[in-house]
């Protein structure tokens, strides 16, 4: 990505002088970053967010956890932030750690401060999961349109795939015979169809398969119609449809919050695949004869995941805000695992008689999506070719 | 043109298709059974749910239940199984009910966000634009429902009126203006919430398309022949700036039908997004079907007004 001037060959006296001091990429996007003062700040939330979570995870788990986010106490309930605990009521187990309720307790009397470390990890790992399965469907599709677009699909192509899609329905629905049949014969058919061939001069067609060869969409068109059907759901709506229909399980929730937010993914990587592949270096790695798994990941996908990675920043900033809404509506994390969304939207209920209830959860989302995009956003600046120029 | 516009319009009914089948198979795979909301009913005996289940055609396969209900829905008699009203005419009376929110929530973004935007262009990196900028930020990165609680609790509080539903219960004999006003103050926070993050986003669309524009060499000219500063920032940078925001009246139809499910649910706002969360739960699917069939129309419709009007707007688009 960082477009450094190339080593000095001993032939080229002259352009030795007109070397500048080679930086390395980290260096050189170290500097560019530092002067965006707004994302520097977020980046140390960022990180410090990261090591409250993961101190929470280890700090709230196991069966005898040092801050126990379930521990109900309930003669200690509402007490706000910094109150001392009633030593003389409690057993010698339900003292706090810290010998004081640090963020306060709840209507259960539970301690809103190990419920945070807890929450931190919870809504941590939804951001991070449901991003990663947007990701990782938005590099596919995109990187598919993006590189193979210009292919065509072929009749045949889309009759072993309605085969195989009709074999999965008939599994679905119980007929298991004919389901496998038809779902093997779709699979063994575009396997047949997509292994490339040994071209052995010409080949008689019989009118049949002249028909299923026939040309009938691009690559490209197919996944890109795709995407505009998914971009017609109107998200939140269709996250809570699906959220509300399954079963409650924090699992749901990053693979509906994933599944419904790739989009944006795989149009940025199509559009830099689009542009790579006609760069000389795709060129000259495929008269080298490397394989299109190896130009795509080795070579062409470092230089598209810029994009991505700042989406994905940012996509994790609103998985967050999609699961606090969620929450809110009854629909989020189920119980046992306690979430930032979760302590905010029990705690409305006592928002005038136990404020912290609802302003602790609600800022500590706020500091940490803030952080999220301010840092995804310094990112986008810095490895922007475009606008690095004119900073530089 | 005309083959432009019928070829897009070709596209969009296909997409419309696949996007009513995949909206039908989410609906219709997802574990659980309609018939069985209610399970610990007494009055619903087997035989109950049996007729329930033939008359509205649950016990066909999947693809007749799918002719089936598109097949109501074009002819407009599709009812809602909670309580066997025309599904078009509930959504049409709750439609009316969001239309005032979407109406002053969108100009006040518009209204808003563009003098922000185009003050912290012109202005950039002054104190003003990096105010503006962390508070777009602020703005985008809040839960809207702690927004929602922190602007109840302060207005309240603040200028003690009521917020809450759509207008004070029972005021009916009061004078017109007490009343007018009362309307005035229930609609203020839930517009101002639903607009808060457009004018984020906005604004800083806004603002980066006029500093694009602004460092344009024909900017350039203008200022170095001696033209007074307003004269370029307004009748120059700004009214080529302002050609992508043309295509975004069309955007913001799918915002018709979209009404926040959040917002509604706070302020008990009798709106399309409550009933369509209400809906959810009394898994009433001919409701949220017919509702996601809509917002998908007006989402085709708006890339479609918005792609004509880039081409009437814009001479150097040709197709």
């Amino acid at each position: 990505m960082s477009a450094t001037s190339p080593p000095p060959s001993p032939a080229d006296g002259r352009r030795m002088e007109l070397q500048v001091p080679r930086r390395s990429r980290w260096e050189e996007f170290w500097r560019l970053f530092r002067r965006n003062r707004l994302a520097v700040g977020g980046m140390i939330i960022f990180i410090l967010f990261f090591g409250v979570a993961t101190a929470g995870l280890f700090l709230t788990a196991g069966t005898q956890p040092i801050f126990d986010p379930a521990l109900v106490r309930l003669q200690e309930k509402l007490r706000p932030p910094l109150a001392r605990p009633h030593v003389d009521s409690l057993g010698a187990q339900e003292v706090p750690p810290l010998g004081v309720y640090l963020l306060g307790t709840d209507e259960l009397g539970r301690d809103v401060f190990a419920r945070m470390l807890q929450g931190a990890w919870v809504s941590l790992t939804v951001g991070f999961v449901a991003v990663g399965i947007a990701v990782f469907i938005g590099i596919f599709m995109g990187g598919m349109a993006g590189y193979f677009g210009q292919e065509f699909i072929r009749i045949g192509h889309l009759l072993w795939a309605v085969a195989v899609i009709a074999g999965a329905a008939l599994l679905f629905s119980g007929i298991v015979a004919v389901g496998l049949l038809v779902g093997a014969g779709g699979v063994a058919g575009l396997v047949h169809n997509l292994t490339p061939k040994r071209i052995s001069g010409r080949t008689q067609r019989s009118w049949g398969g002249a028909v299923l060869a026939q040309n009938a969409m691009r690559v490209d068109t197919l996944i890109m119609r795709f995407v505009d059907i998914m971009l017609c759901f109107p998200s939140f709506f269709l996250i809570l449809t699906v959220v509300a229909l399954l079963p409650p399980s924090i699992y749901n929730i990053m693979i509906v919050i994933g599944l419904t937010s790739w989009m944006g993914a795989a149009r940025f990587v199509r559009a830099e695949f689009l542009a790579l592949r006609e760069q000389d270096f795709v060129a000259a790695a495929r008269a080298l004869g490397l394989g299109n798994f190896r130009i795509i990941f080795r070579h062409m996908m470092p230089n598209a995941i810029a994009p991505v990675l700042v989406s994905a920043t940012i996509g994790i900033a609103t998985a967050i805000l999609t699961e606090a809404g969620l929450s809110f509506l009854g629909f989020g994390v189920p119980p046992p695992h306690a979430t930032w969304g979760n302590i905010l939207s029990d705690g409305r209920q006592f928002i005038f008689d136990a404020p912290w209830l609802t302003f602790i959860p609600g800022l500590a989302i706020l500091i940490v999506v803030l952080a999220f995009n301010l840092f995804g956003d310094g990112l986008r600046d810095v490895l922007n070719p475009k606008l690095r120029e004119r900073h530089a | 043109m005309i083959a432009f516009i019928a070829r897009s319009s070709v596209q969009k009914i296909v997409t419309l298709f696949f996007v009513s089948i995949v909206s039908f198979l989410i609906i219709h795979l997802a574990p659980g059974q309609p018939s069985q909301v209610d399970p610990l009913n007494p009055k619903f005996t087997p035989e109950m749910v049996a007729r329930y289940r033939q008359a509205f055609h649950l016990d066909q396969p999947l693809y007749t239940q799918y002719l089936y209900f598109y097949r109501d829905l074009f002819t407009g008699k599709t009812v809602s199984w909670k309580d066997n009203r025309s599904v078009l005419a509930k959504i049409w009376e709750r439609f009316l009910k969001s239309l005032p929110l979407f109406i002053v929530g969108t100009i006040l973004t518009w209204t808003i966000s563009f003098p922000i935007g185009i003050r912290s262009a012109i202005a950039r990196g002054s104190a003003f634009d990096q105010t503006t900028t962390f508070c777009a930020y602020l703005l985008i990165s809040i839960p809207g429902f702690f927004f929602a609680y922190i602007l109840i609790i302060f207005v309240v509080q603040t200028f003690q009126v009521p917020v809450i539903g759509m207008q004070t219960f029972g005021l009916n004999q009061s004078s017109v203006t007490a009343a007018v006003m009362d309307r005035i103050w229930h609609l203020l926070l839930p517009s101002v919430l639903g607009a808060t993050g457009g004018i984020a986003v906005l604004s800083r669309y806004v603002r980066s398309q006029m500093l694009e524009v602004e460092s344009q060499d024909y900017v350039r000219t203008a200022r170095a022949k001696g033209l007074p500063a307003e004269q370029v920032h307004y009748r120059h940078a700004l009214r080529n700036a302002l050609l992508p925001f043309v295509t975004m009246f069309g955007l913001i139809l799918p915002g018709l039908i979209g009404g926040s499910v959040i917002i509604e649910s706070i302020f008990s706002w009798p709106g399309i997004g409550r009933m369509a969360y209400e809906a959810i739960l009394a898994r009433d699917y001919p409701v949220i079907l017919t509702v996601n069939f809509v917002s998908a129309v007006l989402v085709l419709g708006g890339t479609f007004v918005s792609d004509v009007l880039y081409l009437l707007v814009d001479p150097r688009i040709r197709l």
